[in-house]
């Protein structure tokens, strides 16, 4: 039984991986361990329940892995995605960290599949958890509470209060009611990012934060992070900067998850409320490039964009959740998007009167290009002809944000003056930023969240020992 | 299939997995729907009979309730297949015998006792029928052997017509076409049938059934009653060559052939059904629709009575109860023909035959 009068030896803020691996090693320590989640039950594992893999170095052929994925390739694919933006001790700690994990988890409840399809092709470096991130989070508190793990839903640390960087207690609601003070030795910050908070959102990009959609849960509000970097944490990663991907603009307001997103971009064109083009929508490979028009939609009139296709490209991407909207003609199709007929008529025929023969080949960057176009389409541009057409609109999806705290080896918070705070750690997401300061890498915040937990969870252990 | 509305929820449930694929790594539902894009309604037959309810993907579904897209597949495709089962029953007019099928399936086998009991004694005095009757023919003192096998034959070749038919229309809607049977597809599936394979979980540790934990109990259970019928079948069969063949007349000892077939087919009628029961009682019922609770409890009853008024019947047969003992079994044994084509019994076949779709979609 949860007894919020006892002082824990370490107290979990969040719920999601980064979390219960931190809590589980803590209790495989030997320490009492006492997690606070601010979502409900159902709800439980912040973004962690719609995750789908972890990267992993490798140096041979697993069950779930293919080949090898050694320490430098994994480096260089950092340095890469972040163009140096990382410090390289905690990312060489995670990269090495991510040996074998694999055999951590699973014995602790995780499963894996071996890949067998989808689009990216990620089975040499990434392995995929059986039944996604939901199923990780179920076996995870499963063997926390096997263990002796105590676990509070509904309720949200509102407050910790930290005396000359010593944590001493934490301010926390349940279920909604009057704040209760929470005693632990210690403390590990694994609630996320802000991304679901579209106040502090606003501030750095205004009322466009209104019409974005936020791709997981709704808890993740920063309200831990803000509050540590009130009280003198280093931060960590630029602030305005979020992960944005262009979305189907039907889904949730929050938690739609991995289905809501949109393939068809490289076979279609974009266009605006305008029924004006953009951007180059063949640029580069998909995977390449989604990463990208989350923040293209973001600056376009009123937040909206729409894709469009004809039947000849339907079924060259993944399928998404909500159906196409459909018309045999291009002014039906924008009677039905609510665009202007002539405008959208218009844009069509301009850019089917560009496209240039090619031969269309979308495993490579074939040469099927427009010309005299702006902006151009430079690959799989093929005239939109053939009845009936397909639309798919588009708004900016947020997966996380880039602001977090500093960590030192340790996963101990660095506060004012680069002084550990003595008994206050951090991982996942409200430190990644330590590791992938920019850019995105399939699969690294699993791994960041899962590396740095079990330090956390350690190092909190030890430290509530003395 | 017609549209129904659990076939509706079944295609929206398809299109919103189709797009996030996380459990593809659980069953054969998945790679079989990610070889479509768009789900047609025998498509979706097939499908429905292709889970096994193994409730692996709703615990780890992101999106199952209370989340808006409610997405619960164990549940809908539960209520689709019953449907499907209404639908390919034959003949048609007793598709109706799938509504409220827990209760239809107690009354005709309570009539089917009621029946041979009445049956028996307007055909035989008290004198005979509480009598003790010993060795040779002593069954057939109190029902006659003619009339036994009538009865028995009329019974379960009806409910061998009945199943062909059903399983032809199955496959047909389904969009199995014989010409593309090959016989390693044959092969793959029964062998996937008879191991219950995908009961085994991706890698033999089992389901999440009864509850969250995955656990191998249903498919051991399963597999007592499935093997138990079995050798309660070939029991019948070799006492049908002992008696045509040789001319060698039941009752048989104790040790004989049929006997020991029958008793541990028997033993393993017993042990199945009522752990597949017990499982059932202390399940998870969210993932379950409660209007099918009444067809497989009905039946799992069923089997479990057969059985149990058979080992009664072979303990007692040898005492003045015997000739009652005898009315309620054959009872039983004939309302489980009868009810064979309209039970839950019919899961076995479309699924195999799912399974056989599944190995010849496979192969291209
Ligand atoms: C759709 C989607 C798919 C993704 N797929 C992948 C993938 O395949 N691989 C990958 O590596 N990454 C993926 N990511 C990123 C990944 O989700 C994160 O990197 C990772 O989940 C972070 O884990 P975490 O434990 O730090 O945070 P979370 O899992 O988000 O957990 C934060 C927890 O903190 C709780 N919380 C927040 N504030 C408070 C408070 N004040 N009090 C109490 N509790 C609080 C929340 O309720 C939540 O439980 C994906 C993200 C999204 C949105
Ligand atoms: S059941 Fe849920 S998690 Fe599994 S594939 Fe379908 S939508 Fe995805
Ligand atoms: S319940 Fe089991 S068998 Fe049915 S679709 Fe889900 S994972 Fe497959």
């Amino acid at each position: 039984m949860v007894d919020l009068a006892k002082t824990y030896d370490v107290l979990v803020v969040g719920g999601g991986n980064a979390a219960l691996c931190a809590a589980i090693t803590a209790r495989e320590k030997g320490a009492s361990v006492l997690i606070l989640e601010h979502a409900p039950k159902p709800f439980r594992g912040g973004n962690s329940r719609h995750t789908r893999n972890l990267r992993c170095m490798h140096t041979e052929p697993t069950e779930v892995l293919t080949e090898a994925y050694l320490e430098e390739e994994y480096w260089d694919d950092l340095m890469r995605v972040t163009n140096g933006v990382t410090d390289e001790r905690l990312a060489r700690m995670a990269i090495r960290g991510s040996n074998g994990v694999g055999r951590w988890m699973e014995a602790r409840g995780v499963r894996f599949q071996p890949s067998l399809g989808g689009t990216l092709n990620l089975s040499r470096t990434n392995a995929f958890f059986l039944g996604g991130g939901k199923a990780l989070v179920n076996a995870y508190y499963a063997t926390a509470e096997r263990l002796g793990v105590e676990v509070l839903y509904e309720t949200e640390v509102l407050d910790l209060e930290i005396d000359k960087g010593v944590f001493q207690w934490a301010t926390v609601s349940c279920q909604g009611g009057e704040p209760v003070k929470v005693r632990a030795k210690t403390v590990v910050a694994a609630s996320g990012g802000f991304q679901a908070n579209l106040e502090w959102l606003k501030e750095y990009w205004g009322e466009a934060a209104d019409n974005f959609i936020i791709r997981g849960t709704p808890y993740n509000k920063g309200r831990m992070l803000r509050n540590l970097l009130d009280k003198g944490a280093t931060p960590v990663g630029d602030p305005r900067q979020c992960h944005a991907v262009a979305i189907d603009a039907r889904a949730p307001q929050f938690d739609g998850g991995i289905v809501t997103r949109l393939d068809c971009v490289p076979f279609s064109i974009v266009v605006d409320k305008n029924a004006q083009r953009f951007y180059d929508e063949g640029e580069d490979f998909w995977p390449k490039r989604y990463a990208i028009w989350g923040r293209l939609v973001a600056q376009q009139p009123d937040q909206i964009a729409y894709a469009i296709i004809d039947s000849k490209a339907v079924t060259l991407f993944m399928p998404s959740v909500f159906p196409a909207v459909q018309a045999d003609s291009i002014g039906e199709l924008a009677a039905k998007l609510g665009l202007d007929t002539q405008a959208l008529e218009n844009t069509v025929a301009q850019y089917n009167a560009a496209v240039r023969p090619g031969n269309f080949d979308n495993s490579i960057l074939d040469n099927c290009a427009t010309e005299g176009l702006t902006p151009p389409k430079t690959h799989w541009a093929r005239r939109i002809d053939e009845a009936p057409y397909y639309a798919y609109p588009l708004r900016p999806g947020i997966t996380f944000t880039y602001l977090g705290v500093k960590v030192d080896e340790q996963a101990r918070v660095v506060m004012e003056g680069g002084k550990p705070a003595k008994n206050i750690f951090a991982t996942g997401e409200i430190m990644a930023g330590n590791v992938l300061g920019k850019g995105y890498l399939a699969g690294l915040g699993m791994t960041i969240g899962t590396v740095f937990g079990r330090i956390a969870g350690e190092e909190a252990a030890k430290n509530a020992n003395h | 299939m017609r549209t129904t509305e659990a076939l509706v929820d079944a295609r929206s449930a398809m299109e919103i997995c189709n797009a996030c694929r996380y459990c593809e790594g659980y069953c054969a539902v998945f790679p079989a729907m990610e070889l479509r894009r768009t789900f047609s309604n025998g498509d979706l037959s097939y499908l429905a009979n292709l889970c096994h309810n193994c409730r692996g993907c709703y615990y780890s579904c992101q999106y199952a309730p209370p989340h808006e897209f409610q997405i619960n597949l164990p549940k809908t495709f539960a209520e689709l297949r019953a449907e499907t089962y209404e639908e390919y029953a034959w003949p048609r007019p007793l598709a109706r015998l799938f509504h409220r099928n827990g209760l239809v399936v107690s009354l005709i086998t309570a009539i089917g006792i009621a029946l041979i009991m009445i049956g028996t004694m307007l055909l035989q005095s008290n004198d005979v029928l509480f009598a003790r009757h010993q060795g040779e023919g002593a069954f057939y003192a109190v029902i006659p052997h003619n009339v036994m096998v009538a009865l028995g034959g009329a019974t379960f070749g009806y409910a061998i017509i009945a199943l062909i038919m059903g399983f032809l229309n199955f496959w047909r809607d389904a969009g199995g076409k014989m010409a593309e049977l090959k016989p390693q597809s044959l092969r793959q599936a029964f062998a996937d049938a008879l191991t219950l394979r995908y009961l085994g979980g991706s890698k033999g540790e089992g389901c999440a059934y009864p509850d969250e934990a995955f656990s191998n109990a249903r498919r051991v259970y399963h597999h007592f009653m499935f093997y138990g019928f079995m050798l309660a079948f070939a029991a019948t069969a070799v006492a049908t060559i002992y008696d045509y063949v040789f001319g060698w007349v039941a009752p048989y000892g104790y040790f004989s052939l049929p006997v020991i077939l029958g008793t541990l087919g028997g033993i393993g009628l017993l042990i199945g059904p009522a752990g597949l029961l017990w499982l059932k009682a202390k399940s998870d019922k969210t993932p379950a629709p409660a209007s099918l609770m009444g067809m497989d409890v009905a039946f799992l009853v069923l089997l479990f009575m057969t059985s149990l008024t058979g080992l009664v019947l072979l303990a007692f047969r040898e005492t003045a109860a015997m000739g009652i003992l005898l009315a309620i079994h054959l009872g039983f044994v004939l309302s489980l023909f009868v009810v064979l084509p309209y039970s839950k019994f019919v899961h076995g076949l479309y699924r195999t035959g799912a399974l056989l779709r599944h190995a010849m979609e496979r192969k291209h």
